[in-house]
């Protein structure tokens, strides 16, 4: 129902690290807000901050678009970042391409994609190289 | 397990969330990689790392962990105190390396359940 859609839009800046995950944080607290589960929400909030993670170390920042209606949470990351040269790859749990300056940060495990997966219902990565990465997930609300 | 007891066990100075100390913590988690703690779901977990950064206090906030021990003896910024201050946490440090500390808690009992998936 259009009517019971909330939409939400941010920007997320690559250049500092500091804020990254900002944005993720503002949904889980629109969710609490509307009520969801505290499955639901963590679940979103989880996939959301991987996602918005990869986008300031391995994208240069990009935008999140979030739609939220009582059946379900969908979000859509766009990057303007180098792309996935192998999605197959790079969805294996410990593929990582990080460098020792993202691991001293507390990221290159290689968790972040399989992550995103498993707590999500749907998710879709379409991918250009020297493009960007668009990545497309949706969180049931069962 | 109370925090209090957490507190003890580990001779940590508690640097901010004096006030929730009488919280319970029924896991624990030591891991300097995010994603790693990412990757489970565990309630009322405690979260050990020897990584100093507000990326730390983020992810235990996406994954409603309440309390933070940093380990090591690293001392966490004013920035990083501030945003778990936000989010009503306990934050904690100890001198003890990351092993010695999860190995304590486990000796006097923060024994996960199985994981419920
Ligand atoms: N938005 C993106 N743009 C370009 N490359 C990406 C993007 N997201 C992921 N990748 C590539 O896919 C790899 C795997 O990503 P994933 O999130 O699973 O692990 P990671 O970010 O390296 O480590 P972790 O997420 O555990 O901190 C990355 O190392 C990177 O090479
Ligand atoms: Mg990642």
């Amino acid at each position: 129902m259009a009517e019971n859609s909330v939409k939400l839009h941010y920007n997320v800046d690559a250049s500092d690290f500091t804020v990254a995950g900002q944005a993720s944080g503002a949904v889980k607290k629109v969710l609490k807000q509307l009520g969801f589960s505290a499955d639901v929400i963590r679940r979103v909030a989880v996939a959301m901050y991987e996602c918005e993670i990869n986008m300031v170390i391995h994208a240069d920042g990009g935008e999140i678009d979030v739609e939220i209606t009582p059946e379900k949470i969908r979000m859509i990351h766009k990057d303007r970042g180098p792309g996935i040269k192998d999605i197959e790859k790079a969805m294996q749990e410990g593929y990582s391409t990080a460098d020792e300056k993202v691991r001293e940060l507390g990221f290159g495990a290689g968790m972040g994609l399989p992550n995103m997966k498993r707590y999500t219902d749907e998710m879709n990565i379409s991918t250009e190289l020297e493009k960007g990465t668009v990545v497309d997930m949706t969180v049931l609300v069962k | 397990m109370k925090l209090s007891e957490v507190k003890n066990i580990l001779n940590a100075q508690v640097v901010v969330g004096e006030e929730f100390l009488e919280r319970e913590v029924h896991s624990a988690c030591g891991s300097d990689l995010m994603s790693d703690v990412l990757a489970f779901v565990k309630d009322q977990a405690l979260l050990l790392t020897g990584l100093v950064n507000g990326q730390v206090i983020r992810t235990a906030e996406m994954m409603d962990i309440k309390a933070v021990v940093f380990v090591r003896g690293k001392k966490p910024t004013d920035e990083v105190t501030a945003l778990a201050n936000e989010y009503s946490m306990v934050v904690m440090t100890t001198d003890a390396p990351l092993y010695a500390a999860c190995g304590k808690l486990y000796c006097e009992g923060l024994v996960p359940k199985e994981r419920l998936d």
